[in-house]
């Protein structure tokens, strides 16, 4: 059942803030002026950064560590209304074993599913290793009441769920009301439990990058373990220059606390190419720190096979047909 | 010890064509002239690249004779739309080569393969694009109803962006229905050379295009040759000074292209993580081998200390190495005297009490090189903060109010460029009004394009290059 539930004016974090950021999120107001006090993102020069970055040519063994640790990074993902046990078991056993022609392949990070899912693939992935991660918070809209979003993470989390994918109301940002965003992720936080929390910032309803930093820095001061680029079912989804910021946040927010907080991107990341540009934009932002599934992830479906095919390539020599790689 | 080492990825040398030897252009033909040969070397191992025709006074004189032959017989009175269309297949055919010349300089000049395939290049095509356009409008370009080329034009360029310098030069010179000499640097004369190649290529009429390599001395002879109508250097302001002299008393006309010591003006607004990327790309970009380069930070004591931490983290994941290599960020210092203005600048900065941080990068073993270097603690009165040192070296001032900055970055006997970081607009055309300097950059830096005027203040010389503005050097009205 329902672990907590809280109505929308009770404010009680049962998550303390990061002490150092006390003051900034002591009421509304000292919230607003915090968050309108964060340095300013030129879009053009940030734009600029993140097209340099996509310049590093990162060939042979440099390539296949990429390649490699992409696969490890990625959440499968499937989130469609038409997911089935079937497909979840398939999806499954892809991230367990992502190159049948080759047991060597590490498997993913974790399958992202709905809460109802979540069973399903608990049951298929016991003693992987592999996190079950599920969306919740009336994904991808996030358009219900707090009593419901809440519930909702209950399921997932006591169905086994290891990390939770909320989304933030998007509304309630874009009017300015931080404080509404701040109290639900921390209420979304608190029911979580042990599960780790993903907030999904959709950056593509943020419109622009102030808002992707401001939005970047509430999630993280109200307890979001990951800051996630987007739902997937808006476009655009995530971005190179939206990376940027949020790299830019999370490292920001490590030098200001000693806490290193993570980073999810999600849609739009389809080729082996991209998934390595993101990373040499991890490196290079944020530092290597931060090369590990436990602080980056990609969430994806079809890059996977994508990842395959250029890692064969690097192993043989030539490049083999879509036919021999799996389609889940 | 990384746990992700970019493998190096360098692009083939091969692709450079190097030659053992090249001769100097005259008259549409390749010839030894009379001059000693001189070698070029690459300043990232120090090894002999080609040996080079030198010209001497008598080729030099050729080469004058030739352009005024061309000038009076073909290219000044051929109608502009015919000019134009050899400058747009000098335009192409350097994007055809761009490879080849991408890394030809890289091997030349020492600067990063990036730079050169990303910036030197493009931009040098894009620059012949730009003029080619202008040929056969020169009647509407705001210079009276019926503007006439001067002549033969004397044109001396720095080793900094050598393709990119001869394009800035040679482009608006020939759509003004000018003819060229042009002398580049000793240490980069190179890719000048495969230019004059693809004029050949072009089917450019003989004589209008002109490539005497060789040091000072001929330099000095080109300016001073009496066939020579307009003289037009970029370089440093005590050579341009010289020329100033030499044709003092003359008919010619003068353009000017020399040092600056920008101030680069960070205020307490500012999008910080851009400015740290502007504060690299202003000078660390080409190793600081840049005149217009932001070698001065002014930064709001509000934010200093903040922008400064991010500034050294930045300056940490420069990579600094093989300029061939596609993810080098800092080539190589162009010359030993370059290296060695460096290394004593940056010495007497110490001296005078500024606190020297270099980057963390290993510096390899041949070649010549100086990791990204910041001198903070600087104030007007040091020499870092008032010479220019033309290298990847950083000197960091703060500022408590707007009018301090505006002061502080005016008070210099240069003015060739500035740049300003703040979120508010009024106060960057505040800034921008007040500034003397001829480039003002806003929330950018560095940023070139051939629709645009470019030109000093003061000792960083007069006149412009690019833009409409660029064809007034060389059109009678």
């Amino acid at each position: 059942m329902i672990a907590r539930v809280h109505s929308p004016n009770v404010t009680a974090p049962t998550t303390q803030p990061t002490a150092i950021f006390a003051d900034a999120v002591r009421d509304a107001t000292s919230l607003r002026r915090f968050l309108h006090g964060l340095p300013g993102v030129d879009q053009v020069g940030a734009q600029a950064r993140a097209a340099g970055l996509a310049t590093r040519s990162i060939k042979k063994a440099s390539k296949v560590w990429a390649l490699e640790a992409a696969i490890g990074m990625v959440d499968l993902t499937t989130l469609e209304g038409a997911d089935t046990a079937g497909k979840i078991r398939s999806l499954c056993a892809k991230a367990r074993q992502p190159d049948p022609a080759d047991p060597t392949c590490p498997p993913v990070a974790a399958v992202c599913v709905y809460p109802d899912l979540v069973t399903v693939a608990r049951e298929h992935l016991a003693d992987t290793g592999i996190a079950v991660a599920s969306v919740a918070t009336a994904f991808p809209s996030g358009r219900a009441s707090l009593r419901t979003k809440l519930a909702d993470v209950a399921d997932a989390v006591e169905a086994g769920a290891d990390e939770i994918d909320m989304v933030i109301d998007r509304g309630a940002f874009l009017a300015g009301h931080y404080r509404e965003v701040y109290d639900e992720i921390v209420a979304v936080k608190a029911a979580c439990g042990s599960a780790h929390l993903k907030v999904i910032l959709e950056t593509g309803e943020l419109s622009t990058l102030d808002n992707v930093r401001r939005a970047s820095w509430l999630a993280l001061l109200a307890g979001g373990d990951f800051i996630k680029t987007s739902t997937g079912k808006v476009s655009p989804a995530a971005t190179p220059p939206v990376a940027l910021v949020m790299m830019e946040a999370v490292r920001d927010f490590a030098a200001a606390t000693g806490e290193r907080r993570g980073v999810k991107l999600a849609g739009g990341i389809r080729t082996a190419k991209d998934a390595v540009r993101y990373l040499v934009l991890v490196k290079e932002t944020a530092g290597e720190e931060w090369l590990t599934p436990r602080l980056f992830r990609i969430g994806a479906s079809s890059l996977v096979n994508d990842l395959l095919m250029q890692r064969t390539r690097e192993r043989t020599g030539v490049y083999s047909g879509n036919d021999y790689f799996t389609v889940d | 010890m990384s746990i992700w080492e970019y493998t190096p990825a360098p692009e083939s040398r091969e692709s450079a064509r190097l030659r053992p030897s090249y001769q100097m252009f005259i008259d549409g033909e390749f010839v030894d002239g009379s001059g000693t040969a001189f070698k070029t070397i690459n300043p990232a191992d120090e090894e002999v690249l080609a040996e080079v025709a030198e010209a001497n006074e008598s080729d030099v004189d050729n080469a004058v004779r030739a352009a005024r032959r061309a000038f009076e017989q073909v290219w000044g009175r051929m109608p502009g739309r015919e000019r134009s269309k050899y400058l747009f297949r000098i335009a192409r055919l350097i994007q055809e080569r761009a490879r080849e010349l991408a890394v030809l300089e890289s091997l030349d000049n020492g600067k990063p393969i990036k730079e050169s395939r990303d910036v030197d290049i493009p931009l040098a095509a894009a620059h012949f694009f730009y003029y080619a356009g202008w040929a056969d409008k020169l009647e509407y370009a705001g210079f009276g109803a019926n503007p006439r080329p001067l002549g033969v034009a004397g044109q001396v360029i720095p080793w900094n962006f050598p393709l990119l310098m001869a394009a800035w030069k040679l482009a608006p010179a020939l759509a003004a229905g000018n003819t060229c000499v042009l002398k580049p640097a000793e240490t980069t004369p190179l890719t000048a050379l495969v230019l004059a190649e693809i004029c050949q290529q072009a089917d450019l009429p003989p004589g209008v295009v002109n490539v005497v390599p060789g040091a000072g001395n001929t330099g000095a002879t080109l300016v001073a040759h009496k066939g020579v109508d307009k003289v037009a250097f970029t370089g440093s302001t005590e050579v341009g000074k010289e020329i100033q002299r030499t044709i003092a008393g003359t008919k010619k006309r003068l353009t000017l292209e020399l040092g600056g010591k920008a101030a680069n003006i960070v205020f307490d607004d500012a999008p910080l993580d851009q400015a740290v990327e502007g504060i690299v790309s202003g000078i660390f970009f080409n190793q600081g081998h840049v005149c217009c380069a932001g070698s001065r930070l002014l930064v709001q004591e509000s934010v200093a200390d903040e922008l400064l931490d991010s500034l050294k983290r930045r300056l940490g994941t420069l990579r600094l190495g093989d300029p061939l290599d596609k993810n080098t960020d800092i080539g190589a210092i162009n010359s030993a005297a370059q290296l060695e203005k460096i290394r004593s600048l940056s010495q007497i900065g110490e001296s005078e009490g500024a606190t020297r941080w270099s980057a963390a990068c290993p510096l390899p073993e041949r070649g010549f090189w100086f990791p990204p270097t910041v001198f903070t603690g600087v104030s007007q009165a040091h020499r870092i903060a008032r010479e220019e040192i033309f290298g990847p070296v950083l000197s960091v001032l703060t500022f408590r109010t707007p009018d301090e900055a505006l002061a502080k970055a005016n008070n210099t006997p240069y003015g060739l460029s500035a740049g300003i970081w703040t979120e508010k607009g009024s106060r960057i055309l505040w800034m921008a009004n007040r500034l003397r300097a001829g480039v003002v950059w806003a929330n950018t830096f560095n940023r070139f394009d051939p629709t645009s005027p470019f030109g000093g203040y003061q000792e960083s010389g007069f006149g412009r290059e690019g833009g409409r503005h660029g064809l007034e050097a060389y059109l009678a009205h």
